[in-house]
């Protein structure tokens, strides 16, 4: 059985790595160099950055913090908020990134996705998608951190991204994030059903039995968390001997 | 006197984790696209990402292939990773057949259908073994645990060089054994991102600076 990639977000907000909850309300947890080096240090297999806030006011991340976030950290970056270009792209690769996350210009611009694929390889891009359960039991593509509605479909959306070239999906839960209630996984489980490319769940670990969960139960590839991580609740090793203790592959 | 070692620029994939990587260790590497500069190194990196036919455009159009050759004629350390081991190979056959560097003798195929329905690419750390009658001991391999470190991998094609001889390491992903590091002398392609594999990986890159 393949390892399954345990995967620390931070959030970027100015210089600072902050905690959403339910997208509106943010505390600050700390600098990004440091713990970013902290995730590194305790076993991380992946990183995501992403800057919650770029979208929403049109701007681009600060490519400069990335770089000196990335300058001694010796796995891959994922890094997100307010790609719209492939000049975008070719920036955060040359501060550091390794993979892009898009969701908000790749909702608006579809063919945004093959056209950044082509250029960079499918593996380099990765389709962030917040989803929010609706009355209908369905789930909608939100888009600038959970705020606006896409009118789409996370399903359908998700079965595009693929057709389009995406190299993988980053699911979150707006709904979970920030809650610590556990991964949303009747979301989490549909979109693993149907995707040939490799998922990362986010939104709502809380504890080990939500990561075990979500993998075992969920199909999920990879997880990604923040708040357990950042407040010590556990810290990456602690989530990789228990999950080496209920049989799942991690990189120890 | 700190050894020159340049990373080769053909316009393709991420090459800045790499310098970050060589920088970190305290190397003299620069990154360059210029036949004069990269002929006159002591060793050289072939990085990259993305599929083979661009890989080997992008060598093309800055007249690099010879050069390359050339390095790899004489047996100069060099180090290629992901796409640029693939490109050591005689052929590709990602769209199409294409034609490598052939500096090792082999062809690049895509991942059969795998067990589990293992999903392709492989995104993710995986471990490398070295084949029964290889050692590792005294190459850039000399101090890594065999079979119990894992390297971040992402790829949906794999080494298949022709001769057992140029296989130096093995990795399994869905029921699959393949190749996933090649060797020819002072010639070394890896599969994975030692750049990325944290710092088993940095050992790899410290291992190769002294074989210069």
């Amino acid at each position: 059985m393949k390892n399954i990639r345990i995967i620390p977000q931070l959030n970027i907000k100015g210089t600072n790595v902050v905690k959403p909850i339910h997208t509106e309300a943010l505390r600050v947890v700390g600098r990004p160099e440091e713990l970013a080096m902290r995730y590194y240090e305790d076993g991380a297999d992946e990183l995501l950055y992403l800057d919650i806030v770029a979208s929403l006011y049109q701007r681009n991340l600060d490519f400069e913090l990335l770089k000196s976030v990335a300058e001694n950290i010796f796995i891959p970056i994922t890094v997100g908020g307010g790609i719209r270009n492939i000049h975008d792209i070719n920036n955060a690769l040359r501060a550091g990134a390794d993979k892009v996350a898009v969701n908000t210009y790749a909702i608006r611009h579809p063919e945004f996705i093959s056209e950044a694929a082509k250029e960079f390889g499918s593996q380099c891009i990765t389709l962030y998608v917040e989803a929010k359960l609706q009355s209908d039991g369905t789930y909608e593509a939100y888009t600038d951190g959970g705020r606006e509605r896409s009118g789409l479909n996370v399903i359908e959306w998700i079965r595009r991204g693929i057709d389009l070239g995406a190299g993988e999906i980053l699911i979150s839960s707006v709904d979970r994030d920030g809650t610590c209630k556990g991964y949303d996984l009747g979301l989490i489980k549909q979109i693993t059903a149907i995707s040939s490319i490799p998922v990362i769940a986010h939104g709502g670990a809380g504890n080990l039995e939500s990561i075990e969960k979500v993998i075992k139960d969920g199909g999920a590839d990879a997880v990604s968390a923040s708040s357990i991580f950042h407040y010590g609740d556990f810290n990456i090793g602690n989530v990789k001997d228990y999950l080496s203790k209920k049989s799942i592959n991690v990189r120890i | 006197m700190n050894p020159k070692i340049t990373i080769i620029d053909y316009g393709i994939g991420n090459i800045q984790s790499v310098k970050k990587a060589f920088n970190f260790l305290g190397a003299n590497v620069s990154v360059s696209e210029d036949a004069g500069e990269i002929l006159a190194s002591d060793a050289v990196i072939l990085p990259g990402v993305g599929s083979f036919e661009a890989g080997m455009r992008g060598l093309k159009v800055r007249g690099l292939v010879d050069v390359v050759k050339e390095i790899g004629a004489k047996n100069k350390p060099m180090l290629g990773i992901c796409l640029g081991a693939q490109l050591m190979l005689s052929e590709g056959h990602e769209f199409g057949i294409f034609k490598g560097l052939d500096i090792i003798s082999g062809k690049v195929v895509h991942f059969p259908d795998l067990a589990n329905k293992e999903k392709i690419p492989q995104i993710g750390w995986n471990k490398v073994y070295a084949p029964g009658e290889v050692f590792w001991k005294g190459t850039i391999f000399d101090s890594i645990p065999d079979n119990l470190s894992d390297f971040y991998f992402v790829h949906s094609y794999t080494l298949v060089p022709d001769k057992k001889d140029n296989i130096f390491g093995l990795t399994n992903y869905g029921g699959h054994k393949f190749c996933s590091i090649i060797r020819s002398g002072n010639i070394y392609g890896c599969q994975f991102h030692p750049e990325k594999s944290g710092k088993v990986g940095l050992e790899i890159i410290k291992n190769f600076i002294k074989i210069i």
